[in-house]
């Protein structure tokens, strides 16, 4: 291990992504694209250290109504039964409602990544009326039942105006049977670490909040942390980069591949360029390795065509895979 | 070897097995059963482990157990507490023998 390495933490010379799929014998290709993720920009009120697209409140990344509306275009050009509305902060671009009126008549199923402190910030009603019009799902940020491992990853004060949110989600309907309206959280490690299973985490979850706060909700997610961003940075200044993708690599699980969410959503982003998934859009790693305009496209990418990889895929295939 | 303990030998354990292979198998198929979901969780167990790591002062078992706490979604506020536990037994152990103590020295004195 040389100089820079100690200082850094880095991996002694992982196998490429792509070197353990050929050593696998595994071919990562496209199914059926089912799910268009659409990350409309990196305007953020929160600066979250795990961030892999260093959202925050100074960014002036954010999608414009007319890409907004050629995103509208492809979504009922392209037959997508979800469209899963990411950021940022989605809460945050002032042409949200309007997307999800262009999108509703095209899709099934409308998904908005929410913080759960952005929508509070003045932006309630207005945004409410139009998330339980559409029965939008809404996704929520909650790495931990822990204030301070909440707190760390996302900011001071968060954890208790998370849950302030989240009781007042419960009393619009959201998270309550019946309703139609999903409240489904997030779950990201406060560290460089694993997540726990997602069943075990979701069954916990589900108990600590009702018995403690009254909070009810419907499913819960466990993703692992990519090395990208904010992220990977902490990474790197903490020494903690080679242990942590070591262990992603000694964790890799080749049956992970198949349910890979690459093979399913195309991402795009919030200048309208598309992507396999918001972890390559992090990365700038376009889809077919070329900057392919929303405008361009009269379909979703064909199954069948491949997948661009970087060594970050291996936090989508550790273990159970996280996607 | 610059120190006796190495973390880097941490994740050489199944090494143990190269000459007494069976007895390194029936180990880890037990091992493993333990720590498997049964009445307790995944995660009160390792809690435990954690605790009895302390108590054993295992730094191999200390770091693979603070590792796997995490990674089961408990949080530093009940692991410390988990240590405490094993600081109080420990603790409780050595002050329960004061009555032996104080019983020799009962029958010694006036």
């Amino acid at each position: 291990m040389n100089q820079a390495s100690i200082e850094t933490g880095s991996a002694l010379a992982i196998a490429p992504f792509a070197t353990t799929l050929a050593k696998n014998k595994i071919s990562l290709t496209r199914d059926k694209t089912t799910t268009l993720q659409i990350n409309i920009g990196f305007l953020c009120n929160q600066n979250c250290r795990h961030c892999h697209v260093e959202a925050g409140p100074k960014s002036d990344k954010i999608m414009d109504a007319q890409t907004a509306d050629a995103v509208a275009d492809f979504a009922e050009a392209g037959g997508f039964s979800t469209a899963d509305i990411t950021g940022g902060a989605p809460e945050m671009n002032p042409n949200l409602s309007h997307l999800i009126e262009k999108l509703a008549p095209s899709v099934s199923k409308i998904i908005v990544r929410s913080n759960l402190t952005a929508i509070s910030n003045g932006k309630w009603d207005g945004l409410m009326e139009i998330f339980q019009e559409h029965k939008v799902t809404i996704t929520a940020s909650l790495p931990s039942l822990n204030k301070s491992q909440t707190d760390a990853q996302r900011g001071s004060g968060v954890y208790e105006k998370s849950l302030a949110v989240l009781k007042k989600l419960n009393g619009e309907g959201y998270g309550i049977e019946g309703t139609g309206l999903e409240l489904n959280f997030v779950s990201n490690p406060a560290g460089a670490f694993l997540p726990p299973s997602q069943a075990s985490l979701e069954t916990r979850f589900r108990s600590d909040l009702k018995r403690k706060f009254g909070i009810k909700f419907n499913n819960l997610y466990t993703f692992a942390n990519a090395p990208l961003g904010r992220f990977e940075t902490w990474l790197k200044d903490s020494g903690a980069y080679g242990k942590y993708m070591d262990r992603l690599v000694r964790e890799f699980n080749p049956c992970s591949v198949g349910g890979l969410m690459c093979r399913y959503l195309v991402s795009i982003s919030w200048e309208g360029y598309l992507y396999d998934c918001d972890f390559n859009l992090a990365c700038d790693l376009p889809l077919a390795g070329r900057k392919i305009h929303v405008s361009e496209m009269t379909g979703p990418p064909a199954p069948g065509s491949p997948i661009v990889v970087g060594d970050h895929c291996y936090t989508c295939c550790a273990g159970a895979g996280f996607t | 070897m610059e120190t006796y303990y190495d973390p880097k030998d941490l994740p050489k354990f199944g090494e143990i097995g190269k000459d007494a292979p069976e007895l390194a198998k029936k180990f880890f198929e037990y091992y493993n059963a333990v720590f498997a979901e049964g009445e307790l969780t995944e995660r009160e167990k390792s809690l435990i482990a954690l605790g009895v790591a302390h108590a054993v002062q295992c730094p191999y078992c200390i770091d693979a157990y603070t590792q796997a706490c995490l990674e089961k979604g408990s949080n530093t506020e009940e692991m410390t507490e988990a240590v405490h536990v094993a600081a109080a037994i420990r603790g409780g152990a050595s002050l329960i023998h004061g009555l032996q103590m104080r019983k020799v020295s009962d029958k010694l004195s006036l």
